[in-house]
């Protein structure tokens, strides 16, 4: 008989499953990963085995070009893909289940059962409709493990459908400029297009050209995009009184010369809070805001909770004060790829 | 409210200049009085209310969130006024929010015992940007980026009128200024101002570049290196009162309070405020350099020391106004011979004469202001004999002839990108030079900054140069290989303990870009180091 819980284990480089020799979300090449979701903070190349869902598994083949051969003629990875709401017992007796996490496309939490004690690794989430993805679904657990990206009371996340009519409304006020839109070319950008067609925007959305094979992914996976165009195909004029999508870190690029004199917007959660480098700032997040991270740790209502990736200190704090067991883990390599 | 903090949001997410100034134009002319007046005094010159600080705000907001949540909340943000606008758990309902005036009137009777009390119920009636807006109103720093000109612009603007003719009217008014939206906005006549200490635009000069002038038609004078000022002093008989004004028309009077009670008449005086020193001639004792006054600028309350170690005075250039005359019409000449006659009833304590600096032709003087750098002098004011006093720059009144920059050669460390329109090249650059001998070892230490003397032309080419010479990045500044030389040209050079070099220049720009020149043969900091004047 061993202590309880002594078959999960909290390392700098993930979560450490002992008895099934394996990782969750490790941040360095292992020989088995089970991956929560596709963002390159959870996400890495380089395993020999990752368990994780198609989708998840079909952005990291985009990414990492994991199925391609290597000089030998190998295909060295090996992709095991679990379908949400599906079990697949690992070795040494430990079962894991992926939930809907509500993220991003693919995106998990997994459910990890071994000796009747149940983990929960939710990796990111949120708990606000997506059109791109199905929603968080609350798991009961002995442990759970939560992010806490937005971890800090200030941050409330605005109903998306505000943050949409004010992009719409200043595109309508300028027509003879564009709206340049920076979010992160995994999940934020799709998300962001799919709720401009739910807003009744019918008109072509223009991609910077790191863009494009993220979105054509998603409309593999059925997710309807609408008309989507590069901007390298077409001149100023065309794309005059459009929205233009691109990485963060175009937005002030040099490529942002070949447009029409851009009113420059920003897609993040960051945006809360004032900032001068952006004109027009739209919170926008895929994470759980600090109202959604208390409501899903009473939700759970787990015996522990184990808080990683972001504002651990506040998170900490407010388990505290209401009496709920918690400790913060200290991982590496978690960065905001995905805010 | 809600309008003034859409107002303010806007202004922080606006870089462009002009769109500021149609952002608040577009403000004044929507919103009626007073609230307009509130709102502008609010964003320019700023409202006080003492019993509000950001202490009050820290101790309102621990009551109402666990202090060490409010406390990494505070940290994150960097801002308090910020930080409680998002923590503030406002209510489900909001009922109506207060009118600008509204808000003010209320904030002005608040008091230190009842703040605590009245101070929610106030945030209590506005959403996030609203308690925004009233937090930074109320603690007197709004800190978006409108200079009290950009606001006199954009009132100009409103309403069409002219900015010099708003610039005198509003210094002698005060909040919320209805007498100068009842002339501007509804054309009733303008404010009676003769009995007000009120700011009279400065006439300036134009760089004097290739023109020769005749000195029998103009009149040279030292530009002191101090800051320009204004000496006011009107008000009904017996009770009248001292304002000073920098260049801008701000009111700087309680910086300098020992000027205050040292005119024993009413009028408007042109003239350069000076520290006592050794290094700017003059009659009645010389003047410091311009680093020794910059001891004095920008306080608000003056230690006894201060005035002891820095002592101001005014060096008189011009009378625009004296016992009531206005003078602002006639000639120089006349202005300055009732300037000269004038000197005896002032204290030399407190006030002395800039000379006219007398020459047999324009060579002459050439050879005169080519000495003057030893004294720290500008350079020359060539005035017009019988030019009047205009606002504003004039063409051919009065000329500044700047005596040649000091130039060396420096060479290019760090690029960081610009703002506006610029913000996609990399064009502010940080410049070094030797600590000995390059051949031998020695480093480079930064010893300033600029981001002009260059053409668009020549800026796309050094933002070339720093994206193909990038060794390192530091968020948005790039560290070069350091393989570019500049000829940088400024006016001074001072010691400084901020900069690791022990060096700061003052208006460094890029005179020449030396494409041709190799990095080791660029200054030592020895060679600038020698030319320290002060
Ligand atoms: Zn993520
Ligand atoms: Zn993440």
């Amino acid at each position: 008989m061993t202590a309880p819980f002594s078959w999960i284990k909290p390392e700098p480089h993930g979560i450490y499953i002992p008895p099934a020799d394996c990782w969750v979300d490790p941040s360095r090449p292992v020989d088995r990963a089970l991956v929560t979701h596709g963002h390159a903070d959870h996400a890495r190349g380089g395993h020999g085995e990752t368990v994780a869902t198609p989708e998840t598994l079909a952005i990291m083949e985009l990414r990492y070009r994991t199925g391609t051969e290597n000089d030998a003629g190998e295909i060295p990875h090996k992709a095991v893909p679990v379908q949400y709401g599906e079990t697949i017992r690992l070795p040494g007796g430990v079962d894991a289940t992926y939930v809907p996490a509500g993220h991003v496309l693919g995106s998990a939490q997994i459910l990890l059962e071994h000796a009747g004690e149940r983990v929960v690794i939710t990796g990111d989430y949120k708990r606000r409709h997506d059109p791109t993805c199905p929603p968080f679904e609350v798991t009961p657990c002995d442990i759970f493990v939560t992010e806490a990206t937005f971890g800090l009371p200030l941050f409330t996340h605005p109903p998306i459908e505000d943050e949409m009519a004010k992009l719409l409304d200043r595109l309508a006020a300028h027509p003879d400029r564009c709206v340049l839109v920076g979010a992160y070319a995994l999940g934020k950008a799709q998300r962001v297009i799919a709720e401009l067609r739910r807003a009744g925007h019918k008109a072509p959305i223009y991609l910077h050209g790191a863009m494009e094979r993220m979105c054509r992914l998603y409309e593999e996976f059925g997710v309807d995009l609408g008309e989507l165009r590069l901007v390298s195909d077409h001149s100023k004029d065309d794309i005059r009184g459009h929205i233009v999508i691109c990485p963060p870190s175009a937005l002030n690029d040099r490529w942002s010369r070949r447009l029409p004199d851009p009113i420059t917007a920003m897609a993040s959660g960051w945006m809360r809070v004032r900032q001068r480098n952006v004109e027009l700032p739209l919170v926008i997040s895929d994470h759980a805001d600090w109202g959604e991270l208390t409501r899903t740790i009473r939700e759970v209502d787990a015996a522990e909770n184990w808080i990683t990736h972001g504002r651990e200190d506040a998170l900490l704090r407010w388990c505290q004060l209401h009496q709920r067991r918690a400790r913060a883990l200290a991982l590496v390599g978690y960065e905001d790829e995905d805010d | 409210m809600e309008e003034f903090a859409a107002l303010v949001d806007a202004l922080v997410y606006t870089r462009s200049r002009n769109e500021k100034l149609r952002l608040i134009a577009e403000y004044l002319r929507a919103t009626p009085d007073p609230d307009r007046g509130w709102a502008l005094a609010a964003l320019s010159d700023g409202l006080d209310f003492p019993a509000i600080k950001s202490s009050t705000i820290r101790t309102m907001l621990m009551e109402r969130v666990d202090p060490v949540l409010w406390t990494l909340s505070r940290d994150f943000v960097g801002d308090t006024a910020e930080t409680a606008s998002l923590l503030w758990p406002a209510p489900d309902h909001l009922p109506s929010p207060p009118t600008v005036s509204e808000a003010v009137a209320l904030l002005g009777g608040m008091n230190r015992k009842f703040v605590q009390a009245e101070l929610p119920q106030l945030l209590d009636r506005l959403d996030a940007s609203g308690r925004y807006a009233l937090l930074k109103l109320a603690t007197g720093a709004m800190r978006i980026g409108v200079s009290s000109r950009l606001a006199k612009m954009a009132f100009a603007q409103a309403f069409d009128v002219s900015v010099e003719e708003v610039e005198e009217y509003w210094h002698g008014l005060d909040a919320p200024y209805s007498e100068l939206f009842a002339w501007a906005a509804l054309g009733e006549a303008p404010p009676d101002t003769e009995n007000l200490p009120t700011f009279r635009p400065f006439m300036l000069a134009h760089p004097l570049e290739e023109t020769v002038v005749d000195l029998a038609d103009y009149a040279a004078e030292w530009k002191w290196d101090g800051i320009r000022v204004q000496m006011v002093r009107a008000g009904p008989k017996d009770n009248e009162s001292t304002r000073i004004h920098s260049r801008s028309g701000d009111d700087i009077s309680a910086t300098f309070p020992e000027l205050l009670d040292v005119m024993p008449f009413p009028a408007v005086l042109d003239g350069e405020l000076l520290v006592r020193g050794a290094h700017q001639g003059g009659e009645a004792g010389g003047a410091a350099s311009f680093n020794a006054l910059q001891q004095r600028l920008g306080r608000k309350t003056v230690s006894n020391k201060m005035l002891a170690d820095f002592p101001a005075f005014v060096r008189l250039y011009d009378a625009l106004i004296l016992e009531g005359e206005d003078l602002r019409e006639r000639p120089w000449t006349e202005r300055r011979a009732r300037l000269e006659a004038l000197m005896p009833r002032l204290p030399d304590t407190h006030f002395d004469l800039s000379q006219v600096v007398e020459a047999h032709d324009f060579a002459h003087l050439a050879a005169i202001r080519d000495t003057a750098r030893d004294e720290a002098i500008e350079g020359l004011m060539l005035k017009r004999r019988d030019s009047p006093y205009i606002a504003g720059r004039r063409v051919g009144y009065w000329y500044k002839w700047k005596r040649d920059p000091l130039l060396v050669d420096c060479v290019l460390m760090y690029a960081q990108r610009g703002s506006g329109r610029r913000s996609s090249f990399y064009s502010d650059y940080t410049f070094g030079c030797w600590d000995g001998d390059p051949d031998a070892g020695a480093e480079l230490l930064p010893v300033g900054k600029a981001y002009s003397g260059f053409t668009d032309e020549e800026l796309k080419k050094l933002d070339r140069h720093v994206r193909q010479n990038t060794v390192n990045r530091f968020g948005p500044v790039r560290e070069t290989d350091k393989s570019l030389v500049f000829e940088v040209a400024f006016d001074s050079v001072h010691e400084s303990k901020r900069h690791k070099s022990g060096l700061a220049m003052r208006f460094p720009r890029i005179h020449r870009i030396r494409w041709d020149k190799p990095p080791h043969e660029a200054d030592r900091i020895d060679a600038l180091k020698a030319l320290i004047r002060d």
